[in-house]
């Protein structure tokens, strides 16, 4: 498959195997009580990777951040920063500083002396933290709030002051525990653009914990997810959304149609899926899976095409009913029934402001897909 | 008020304008009685009795009944009401000034009371920080048991202590049997048992708003601490101490001021020769019949405690800022 790769063009560490890992998880398990938490896992993490750990809630993504914070220690395995084993290292201690979903601010301190803080405690000498402060202050552009204390502050600037104190240190890594969880979905978006300039300004390595699929897809170079403490994929943005390794991974990012079936037919990755009453589908990726393997073909809405006639020069064309339109301003998503009982999900940018081939409700319909629209899935 | 509003609104439907006017009124009326009523209670149970107190304080002692005079009334008409206030004088007030008895009753109490509210936070934090970290399911048990003791009388367990202290109680035959000691410790009537005494007594004021100061906070604060290189105690002193700060001068004013006036506790425990205001009260209006003197003695004690207690209502009015 063709340019499925990194956003940032010459970064992809992942790739070159002389390339060092910077973070570590080898066989990591973390149980509370008789909860397992992380199951034997393991991650790389390179430098200056900005590394997204999603999952659902609950599913163990914030213990790997605490663990590599030192709020946790793992049952097993063991965990390695730039080559050196963490275990029994106090929070205190570690070159990772990180910034909490509470965000965590002193409430008896101003945003100065919050930010300050952390130099403090390193012993860094007066006027360097004073300047240091001021730059902080100035990347996240609060410097007329330095005065004040977190509660005079709005949601939004609160977490910039949560950010600049927890990069003011200038940590090795910077773990961010759902960093854009508490503001709203137009605050998120920009915030979201400004943390990946950060990132790239200051040359960190990031690794942002959320459940918010979009979010993790518009930031990070990679992306792991994570279900029941194990890890499904780990991938680029690019590659989890158009090459899914798993049902799970397919059906957890983004909207997907998948088809259960059978190899009928396949040849040199070209293969003819048996999807039950009548429906056959013609595909380029089907892999390795031989004649005869029981497969899941995923295809997501936007590369269906939805139209009241056949098309002519379609591989794959299935007829139905539409069944459901909802018109969301950039695009439509329409829900059309198969003959066979199946709702199919299919979306189409509203390019044009009128639509050439009008659909209603109930209207006969088919759809159809490139041979090359979706992966098959065998796991 | 209310109710008259109401059926004049239901009898003519008509008028709203009316109606809504008689409403507002009476809701009024009803908001304006909610805030007069803490108003009424304090004018009633703390102004006129110190009004009364301030009034005796300025009398002449006597063999009557009541044992002061001039005891005001209005027989004589407005005149004789006016030559009785003539009468009042700051003499008692003059007294205590030139018998040293009063000024080290006045200055021991505070001394004492000084020193137990620190022993009481020295052993109340510990106690009050264990409970809040402890785990949500049994910190209602916690509380259940630092308020327990309250459900016996507080003459009682000051009384159970004279048992454990004395030089012949449980705590010298304990340390006798297990070889600590050889001579039994002598600790009933001295200030070490006064200080034992308040602490114990004192300690659930002490305590609850340490408690509960403790229990909001937010347990993130001290891993951020941590997560910026602050190490355990350091976290302590630099977080968790200054953000229950309001807890620590509510719960010191909540042990000091009562200790200061304290009158049980050093009559029991300290023996005969301690002198602390309140003994000197009590002394001053049952011994001696000296009703005058001893409103005056109360009076000044009001007046050294009011500092303390504006202290305990600007940090009230501080921590309610801040939980903003």
């Amino acid at each position: 498959m063709k340019s499925l790769g990194s956003i940032r063009r010459d970064f992809a560490p992942w790739n070159d195997p002389n390339a060092k890992p910077y973070i570590q998880f080898d066989n990591v398990t973390k149980k509370f009580g008789d909860f397992t938490a992380v199951n034997n896992l393991s991650l790389t993490i390179f430098e200056r990777e900005f590394f997204a750990l999603l999952g659902a809630s609950g599913c163990g993504k914030s213990t790997l951040l605490r663990m590599l914070a030192g709020f946790e220690e793992p049952t097993a395995g063991r965990i390695l920063l730039d080559g050196q084993d963490l275990r029994g290292i106090p929070p205190y201690r570690r070159p990772v500083n990180m910034m909490f979903q509470s965000y965590a601010l002193f409430p008896h301190m101003t945003v100065e002396n919050n930010i300050a803080f952390g130099l403090k405690q390193d012993g860094m000498p007066k006027p360097e933290i004073a300047s240091r402060v001021a730059e902080m202050l100035k990347l996240v552009k609060l410097e007329q709030f330095a005065k004040r204390k977190p509660h005079q502050l709005s949601g939004g600037q609160r977490q910039r002051v949560a950010l600049a104190r927890s990069v003011a240190k200038r940590p090795k890594v910077l773990l961010l525990d759902e960093p854009l969880g508490a503001l709203d979905k137009k605050l998120r978006e920009e915030t979201q653009f400004e943390l990946m300039d950060l990132q790239q300004n200051l040359g960190l390595t990031f690794v942002v914990v959320t459940h918010d699929q979009e979010e993790a897809m518009t930031m990070a170079d990679r992306i792991a997810i994570i279900d029941k403490g194990e890890v499904m994929q780990v991938a680029t943005p690019a590659e989890v959304y158009e090459a899914p390794g798993s049902r799970f991974v397919a059906g957890f990012v983004g909207n997907v149609n998948m088809f259960e079936g059978k190899i009928a037919r396949g040849e040199a990755g070209s293969a003819s899926i048996d999807a039950g009453n009548g429906i056959t589908i013609r595909t380029d990726n089907a892999g390795t899976a031989g004649a005869g393997t029981a497969v899941t073909f995923a295809i997501r809405p936007e590369k269906i095409k939805v139209s009241s006639k056949k098309p002519a020069e379609a591989v794959n064309a299935i007829e139905g009913e539409v069944y459901d339109i909802a018109y969301l301003g950039d695009m439509t998503v329409y829900h059309v029934r198969l003959d066979d009982g199946q709702v199919v999900r299919a979306s189409t940018m509203n390019a044009a402001r009128i639509t050439e081939d009008p659909l209603s409700w109930n209207d006969r319909a088919w759809v159809s897909f490139r041979p090359d629209a979706g992966v098959v899935l065998t796991r | 008020m209310s109710s008259a509003a109401v059926t004049t609104a239901s009898a003519s439907p008509a008028s709203d304008a009316g109606k809504s006017i008689l409403a507002r009124l009476g809701a009024a009326f009803v908001g304006r009685l909610v805030i007069i009523i803490p108003y009424v209670w304090l004018l009633f149970f703390f102004l006129i009795p110190f009004v009364i107190v301030f009034k005796i304080s300025l009398s002449q002692t006597a063999i009557a009944i009541p044992p002061y005079t001039p005891a005001l009334d209005f027989s004589g008409g407005i005149s004789g009401f006016l030559a009785q206030l003539k009468q009042l004088s700051l003499d008692n007030y003059t007294w205590l000034t030139q018998d040293a008895l009063y000024f080290n009753a006045y200055v021991t109490s505070v001394i004492i009371a000084a020193v137990s509210t620190v022993l009481t936070l020295l052993v109340g934090y510990p106690i009050a920080y264990g409970m809040a970290r402890a785990p949500a399911t049994i910190r209602p048990t916690l509380l259940m048991l630092v308020i327990l003791p309250f459900w016996t009388s507080f003459l009682i367990r000051v009384y159970a202590w004279i048992g454990i202290l004395k030089p012949e109680g449980l705590l010298n035959q304990l340390l006798l049997a297990t070889g600590v000691i050889h001579q039994p410790l002598i600790i009933l009537n001295t200030y070490t048992a006064i200080f034992i005494g308040i602490v114990y007594s004192y300690l659930p004021f002490m305590v609850l708003p340490l408690y509960s100061a403790l229990e909001k906070m937010d347990y993130s604060l001290i891993e951020a601490a941590k997560d910026l290189g602050c190490p355990p105690t350091s976290a302590f002193w630099k977080i968790t101490f200054p953000l229950s700060l309001p807890g620590v001068i509510a719960g010191c004013l909540l042990v000091f001021i009562p200790a200061v006036g304290e009158f049980v506790i050093p009559d029991l425990l300290g023996g005969s020769q301690t002198l602390m205001i309140g003994k000197t009260l009590w002394n001053e209006f049952f011994a001696n019949r000296d009703w005058p003197v001893s409103s005056a003695v109360a009076v000044i004690l009001l007046l050294l405690l009011i500092v303390p207690i504006m202290l305990f209502q600007r940090a009230q009015a501080r921590a309610q800022e801040m939980d903003r």
